[in-house]
Parts: C-alpha cells; sequence; structure tokens
C-alpha cells in the first residue's frame, strides 16, 4: 500500500464502524426515541465516538509503542494477535459485552462504547496499515539481524502526529457517519430498516480479521 | 446458526409486531396430572392457521423423557429483545422453547426447527446443575432478556425459600447463575419481568414450594402468608429498589404485564383472592415522583351459589371467588384480559387509560358452578385460566387448569382439559369462536406459545 491508500483505508473502516448498528448509531437512536427527542440522539453521539477514538486509540498507542521498540517479533505477533482474535469471533460471534442498560449518562456511554470497540477488534485492524504507512522510515532494515528475516521485519516506527492523524481521522469518519445514519433513521427511515439491512456480517469481519492477519504477514 | 439477518419474528417495537402475520402454530405445555400412571408430559403443536385441512387439531406431540415434570410455563430462547442496542445479539435465531418442569426443576430446551410440527428435545438442564450454580429450584417464568435468558424460581432446592431469578446463557443455555446481587427483604417469588427503558425489574410472590406443592392450605392462606408484595429492582445493578404491600388480606398479587411500550413506566397484577370477601383485583403499579406506588384499579366481586354446588373447600363461603389467576395484555397496550378461574369469565378491559380500566366485553368458559358452554362441545369444566394474546390483539388462546395441586381443590370431578380461542373486536368486545376447540383426555394443557411470539413473550426496547 502506498500513497493514499491507507488513509482511505482508516477513514473506511471509521465509516464502517459508523454504520453498523452494533457500535454506536442504534444506541442513540433508542436514547432519542426513550425520550422522543432528537438533542438525545446528538448527545449521545459525542460519547460514543469518544468511547470508540479511546479504543482504537490505546490500540495505535501499542502498536506504535511496539513498532519503536524496533523488534522483529512486532510483525509476526500483530499478525499472531489479529488472527486468534479473528478465530474468536468466529467461535464466538455473538459474544458481546455486558455492560449497563437503557438509563446511562454520558461516561456509561463512553465506556461502553469503548467496550464494544474493543471486543470488536476496532484497533486491532489497523494494524496492517499502520505497518506500511509511508510515513514510516524504513530505518531498521539496517538492523543486521534482520537480513535474515526481512519479510518480517517492522519498517520502521510510527510518528506521533502520523498515530494522532490515524486515530482522528478513523474516529472522525465514524462520528460523521454514526451521526447521519442516526439522524436519518430517527427521523425519517425508521427501525424498520433494521429488519432489512442488519446484515450479519460476523463471520466476514473475522475473516477480515484473519486476512489482515495474513496480509501484515506478507506486506 | 447464525442468520444473515435479523430473525424475522425479532420486531424493534411493540407497534410492528402488532402489525405482524397472523400465528399458523401454537405450541402448548400438556400436563398430566396424574404421574402414577406412568404417563409423560408432552409439548403438543396445534395448527392456528384456517386455511389448513388440520386447523384446530393437534399436529405434533414431542413426549418429556421423565414423569411428572408438571409442565408449566414456558418461553423461547430468543426475541425482540435482541434488538436491544446495548447488547445487540440481532442474528440469533428464535428457535428453541425453554420448558420448565415446575415440580421436576428440570428445564427442557425444545428445538422447533428444522420441521416446526415436529420439535425436538436439543437438552435438559437438570435441577442439579440449577441448584448448584444459582441455588435455587422450581422454574416458573422464562423471559428471553436483552442480555441473557431470565428464569424466575419459586424457592430453593429443599422446597424453603429465597425464591429468585437466575440467568441462562442465551448461546449455550448454561445456567450462569444467581441474578439478584442484593435482594433486599425479598423472599417469595413467582413471575418476573421489567420495563426495559428503565432498567426496572418488577418481581411478584406466591410461596415457597413447601407452601404450594400440597395444595392451597386454608391456614396459611386465612393468615395472609401468601404472596402480598411486588418488588422492583434495579435491572442493570441487580438490586432491590423498593417493595410494595398490597396488604395481606391480598393473597397472591402473582402475574405480572407491564406495558410492552418502553417509555410507559406502569404494569398490571393480578390479586388471586381477597381474605376480606373473596373478591379480586386488579392492581396498577406506576412510577410517579421518582417512586413506585400502586393502587386498585379492577373490582371483581365473588358471585353467591348454593352450597351444594360447590367443592368442600368453598361450601363454607356459599360463594364463588372469582380468582383472577391470570391476566395478558394486548401488544398495544390497549386491552387487559382478565381470566377468573373461578366462575370462568374471560373479561376484557379497555386500559388505554391504565387508570380507569372500562369492561369492555365478557365471555364464560367452565367455571365451578357456571359450566360455561363452548359451541362445540357443551358444557366445560375447569375455567378460564391461561391466556395468551396473539401479536395482532384480534386472538385469545384460552387453557382450563390452574395448576395440578389446587386443580382438585377446584375442580374435584377432575377437569377435562381443553383450548378454546376467543375472538377480539379491534374497537372492544369479545366472542367466542366456534370453529375453533381443541379437546385432551386425561391431560391439561397449561401456557400456549405462538409461532413466532405473542403479547407476553416478547420485550422491547424501542416505542
Amino acid at each position: 500500500m502506498s500513497g493514499a491508500w491507507p488513509w482511505i483505508a482508516v477513514a473506511v473502516l471509521g465509516a464502517y464502524h459508523g454504520i453498523d448498528p452494533s457500535m454506536g448509531w442504534l444506541f442513540a437512536v433508542g436514547l432519542g426515541l426513550q425520550e422522543g427527542r432528537r438533542s438525545k440522539v446528538l448527545a449521545a453521539l459525542p460519547p460514543i465516538a469518544l468511547g470508540h477514538l479511546a479504543s482504537v486509540g490505546l490500540t495505535v498507542a501499542l502498536i506504535a509503542g511496539a513498532l519503536a521498540s524496533g523488534a522483529w517479533i512486532i510483525r509476526p505477533a500483530g499478525a499472531a494477535a489479529l488472527m486468534l482474535f479473528g478465530l474468536f469471533r468466529l467461535w464466538r460471534p455473538q459474544a458481546h459485552p455486558r455492560w449497563v442498560a437503557m438509563r446511562v449518562n454520558a461516561r456509561d456511554l463512553t465506556v461502553w462504547s469503548f467496550l464494544m470497540a474493543s471486543a470488536h477488534g476496532a484497533g486491532l485492524m489497523l494494524f496492517p496499515i499502520l505497518m506500511d504507512l509511508p510515513a514510516n522510515s524504513p530505518a531498521m532494515a539496517a538492523m543486521p539481524h534482520h537480513h535474515h528475516l526481512p519479510m518480517l521485519a517492522a519498517h520502521g516506527h510510527l510518528s506521533l502526529a502520523t498515530a494522532a492523524a490515524v486515530i482522528v481521522l478513523h474516529t472522525g469518519a465514524m462520528l460523521v457517519v454514526m451521526g447521519t445514519v442516526a439522524i436519518a433513521v430517527y427521523e425519517w427511515i425508521g427501525l424498520k430498516i433494521l429488519r432489512s439491512a442488519w446484515i450479519n456480517l460476523d463471520t466476514i469481519w473475522a475473516g477480515a480479521l484473519i486476512a489482515a492477519g495474513l496480509l501484515s504477514l506478507a506486506l | 446458526m447464525a442468520l444473515w439477518k435479523p430473525d424475522p419474528t425479532f420486531y424493534p417495537s411493540p407497534r410492528m409486531a402488532a402489525a405482524s402475520p397472523r400465528e399458523k402454530l401454537a405450541y402448548v405445555a400438556v400436563f398430566n396430572p396424574d404421574p402414577s400412571n406412568g404417563h409423560h408430559d408432552a409439548m403438543c403443536v396445534i395448527d392456528t392457521d384456517p386455511q389448513s385441512p388440520s386447523y384446530s387439531k393437534v399436529v405434533g406431540r414431542l413426549e418429556m423423557p421423565g414423569v411428572g415434570d408438571e409442565l408449566h410455563h414456558f418461553n423461547w430462547n430468543a426475541c425482540s429483545a435482541a434488538l436491544c442496542p446495548y447488547a445487540p445479539h440481532p442474528h440469533v435465531e428464535r428457535r428453541y422453547l425453554l420448558v420448565p418442569g415446575l415440580r421436576s426443576s428440570r428445564i427442557h430446551v425444545i428445538d422447533t426447527k428444522p420441521d416446526p410440527r415436529n420439535p425436538t428435545l436439543a437438552k435438559i438442564i437438570e435441577p442439579e446443575e440449577i441448584a448448584s450454580r444459582a441455588g435455587y429450584s422450581r422454574p416458573h417464568t422464562v423471559h428471553c432478556g436483552p442480555d441473557a435468558i431470565y428464569v424466575s424460581a419459586l424457592g430453593a432446592p429443599d422446597g424453603g425459600g429465597p425464591g429468585g431469578v437466575f440467568l441462562l446463557d442465551h448461546e449455550n443455555f448454561d445456567v450462569r447463575g444467581r441474578w439478584e446481587v442484593d435482594r433486599g427483604p425479598q423472599y417469595l417469588g413467582y413471575d418476573f419481568w421489567w420495563h426495559l427503558g428503565y432498567d426496572v425489574a418488577v418481581s411478584s410472590e406466591w410461596g415457597t414450594p413447601a407452601m404450594v406443592e400440597n395444595g392451597v392450605q386454608p391456614e396459611l392462606l386465612m393468615q395472609g402468608k401468601y404472596g402480598h408484595t411486588l418488588h422492583l429492582w434495579d435491572l442493570r445493578r441487580r438490586r432491590h429498589l423498593q417493595a410494595i404491600d398490597l396488604g395481606a388480606e391480598n393473597q397472591m398479587a402473582l402475574e405480572l404485564r407491564p406495558a410492552h411500550d418502553p417509555t410507559k413506566a406502569y404494569g398490571f397484577v393480578g390479586v388471586v383472592i381477597s381474605t376480606k370477601d373473596l373478591s379480586a383485583g386488579i392492581w396498577l403499579w406506576h412510577r410517579s415522583n421518582g417512586e413506585w406506588a400502586i393502587r386498585k384499579v379492577i373490582d371483581v366481586p365473588a358471585e353467591p351459589a348454593d352450597a351444594a354446588l360447590l367443592p368442600p373447600a368453598l361450601k363454607p363461603f356459599s360463594a364463588v371467588p372469582p380468582l383472577i389467576t391470570e391476566i395478558a395484555l394486548s401488544t398495544d397496550d390497549r386491552y387487559l384480559y382478565v381470566a377468573c378461574f373461578g366462575t370462568g369469565d374471560l373479561r376484557q378491559y379497555d386500559v388505554t387509560d391504565p387508570f380507569s380500566p372500562k369492561l369492555t366485553g365478557t365471555v364464560r368458559l367452565g367455571g365451578v358452578v357456571a359450566h360455561g358452554a363452548h359451541p362445540r362441545a357443551g358444557a366445560l369444566n375447569g375455567g378460564t385460566q391461561m391466556l395468551e394474546v396473539s401479536r395482532d390483539g384480534r386472538r385469545i388462546y384460552v387453557t382450563n387448569s390452574l395448576y395440578g395441586a389446587w386443580d382438585k381443590q377446584f375442580y374435584p370431578e377432575g377437569i377435562r382439559g381443553w383450548i378454546s380461542l376467543v375472538n377480539a373486536n379491534p374497537h372492544g368486545g369479545i366472542s367466542i369462536d366456534p370453529d375453533f376447540f381443541v379437546p385432551f383426555t386425561g391431560e391439561r394443557p397449561h401456557q400456549v406459545r405462538l409461532q413466532g411470539g405473542d403479547s407476553s413473550s416478547d420485550s422491547y426496547c424501542y416505542p
């Protein structure tokens, strides 16, 4: 991957999380309907986005820290984490965090969103993209022991600015799409849409996690 | 087993459920009142499609492996609550019936697929598993919740208390344990449901297994020892919030029917009998200034009767108590149906204003003295008891037995089981359907569940 593609991928993944009912917009709509007020829908969006940002941010920070260490193990370890998590999602597709119920404040929503995004593997999916962002300098290639395993070596470290840009772009795309869907469903479409459009992507998402693991080994 | 789209029988709101197509099949728990004959309880499948040649007939039957289970209440593994936003799992199937034996404490997991007319036994949750993981016994009410399957239980394995609620995993049906973190003063258990929009659960009281399994005990009744308190709970934190005592003379506050609309904070509870005057009543719990309050909204008086026509237990009173043992609320929260097991009445009330119900219809099927007749069967015995209202609110399925040990105190001649259908006019009024009648020989149908859900199977997170 090169050029704009990694950034587009980061944004598309964010948009995908925004459109997924279980990541937030449905909760926002439910809270709005319970009170009969659109302002409740809108008020729910920032805390949900914040929780998502925290989850993705934590994962990106971990990856960035790992990359900074320069150890050759980072790439296979990240790939293994992706594949193992994908296998878990295949094994227990219905697994979800048990946290809160319908009466929630902003803090509850933030923690809920953090848990949902983490259980989904939202941040983990960014691993192969982060590994290959053009901003990463190939400094590590010069390390002697990497000559033996050139394909598995980490390219380099992730700058703080790049990491922050990834997190903000991903969550920003998520927030925009989530907000648009939430308002459209609340105002015009109605929840009947759930019955036809809530497509089960559990298996595809689990497969994508595994594929991303393989990809990050291969790139 | 996961579905590509949400199960088509899951509805985000009660309004959408009420607009769904008519049910084609009904499942009914059938109980053998005399286990000494070695016959098994069964899950029967009834054809409810008027276009079908086998309409109003038993088209399937699955016998339980044990004897003496006393199948009673049951429910689906998954329902519309799977669409709730905080713990969504929309791609599970409404497929399994969880069918407790109220006496044996076995929970039968019955698979209604691939052939819904020929259900099969998928698994049995043994009483030992329930006892060791949750400390409970005599499972009663089953509700598919947003995050787990909730089951209420009458008491402890030794026949004492407390009764309470335990959870089953909604994927593999393992017993996850006791639900309550802090049960406060609650001791007796019976029914359990919730207001999902308020994170509030409600439970009611009957008696411990020792108090009910050998029949209603008149001395306990007269001393007001059976349940008469409603308990409100924090559904999220599993803590007792408030107890509302209806007064000891209001014996057995049993069936709980909260509004289906999650934005509405009220519900109805039926009281079987008042020890003051043998009347029965319906009470309305509601939220007022952050607290929960209750008031009586319907009173059904006892009917004077010739003592010669009464069973020994009622002779001294020369009256038939109505015995409100079951109530049902239509999915649109507009009509409340009240079953009077003593008089045989099925009453329909318009509860558009829940504080002032209006009686809009009555039919009489069976009854201790009345023996209200069905056009296809003549005089009936047993009395209107279990009710199940179709999703669209147009049909009410009625069965006629209460609980083995109690049936014989009110109907000592023995109950001849039946299922009847009562049609509801959308503008009020009810009538017995002359074409639907399912008789049973030597066994008693109890709760009915409709294929795809009914008015007491599902709960909703969206109005």
